[in-house]
């Protein structure tokens, strides 16, 4: 089924706050196999110059994928998610997050085509901490399979 | 802390030499819990074959970090990069077995920016497939 275009340009309000932990940083890092001290050394990461452990630079996907599922779940967008492959990410960073950060989003869906017989659909995420400083920017495509028919 | 590599030893077309990152089903299950990503074709055979897959496939994302710890390690401060993005172009099949499969990740400057920054063109393949492409890392060289 065709996604419905009135949905570009729709704006989701800033999520719940995501508090970075340096446990959850530990667990991404070891699931990518990554063993950089910067992701587990408190100390290392200060030597550094760093106010505490920072993350990888997928980490925002670990809270982009939790409050930005949310535009996607609307059903007047007609998205079928058994067919949803993941086609394109970017990642703009502002400075890496890390551990004590509290980090909102604020989610849009700037476009939406399609291709061949799949739809492609973006959402661009401006990530900034609950004080107001941005972090990051992301954008996701994704793809539903057969979509356009 | 700052990039390790120096801006003025880089150059356009400079090659940097491939690495080999193992993935078997057990980083793919780390990977679940870790990102919150539970589809289960990444971890339910199953599953994945019912739904049109040839089997298990890697999460795109867990293919995107192994080249972000390529451009990392590379240069030597992961803070350095300040913008990496990539297109999925082909799926990363893990067998059942104890050698899982391989993603070789390697790159190439493309280009030295203004401001000390150098744009790395990035190559990742599995077997005979390329896996990524338009992928592409600025990192802030010093």
């Amino acid at each position: 089924m065709a996604l419905n275009r009135d949905f570009i340009g729709k704006t989701y309000p800033p999520s719940a706050p995501y508090e970075v932990s340096r446990v959850k940083i530990r667990e991404f890092a070891a699931a990518i196999g990554d063993g950089n001290p910067l992701y587990r050394d408190k100390d290392a990461a200060q030597a550094a110059g760093y106010p505490d452990v920072i993350a990888p630079p997928t980490f925002p996907i670990v809270f982009s994928l939790q409050s930005g599922g949310e535009a996607l779940m609307d059903p007047e967008l007609g998205l079928n998610f058994a067919m949803v492959v993941h086609g394109e990410q970017r990642f703009e960073y502002v400075r890496p997050v890390h551990a004590g950060d509290e980090l909102v989003m604020t989610s849009t869906i700037t476009d939406i085509r399609t291709a061949g017989r799949n739809e492609l659909l973006t959402v661009r995420s401006d990530v900034s901490t609950v004080q107001g400083e941005p972090v990051c920017v992301t954008y996701n495509t994704i793809v539903e399979r057969g979509g356009a028919g | 802390m700052a990039a390790t590599v120096k801006y003025d030893q880089v150059e356009v077309g400079q090659e940097i030499p491939a690495v080999d990152y193992v993935v078997r089903r057990v980083n793919l299950v780390m990977y679940a819990g870790a990102s919150g990503d539970f589809n289960q074709i990444h971890w339910n055979e199953r599953f994945a074959k019912m739904v049109g897959l040839p089997d298990v496939i890697a999460h795109g994302m867990y293919t995107m970090a192994q080249a972000g710890r390529f451009v990392t390690d590379w240069a030597g401060d992961p803070g350095a990069v300040v913008d990496f993005g990539v297109r999925f172009s082909s799926m990363v099949v893990v067998p059942d077995d104890d050698q899982g499969a391989t993603i070789s990740v390697s790159g190439v400057v493309e280009e030295k920016l203004e401001g000390g920054r150098v744009v790395i063109g990035l190559t990742a393949s599995s077997g005979d497939a390329q896996v990524l492409s338009k992928a592409r890392a600025v990192v802030q060289l010093v």
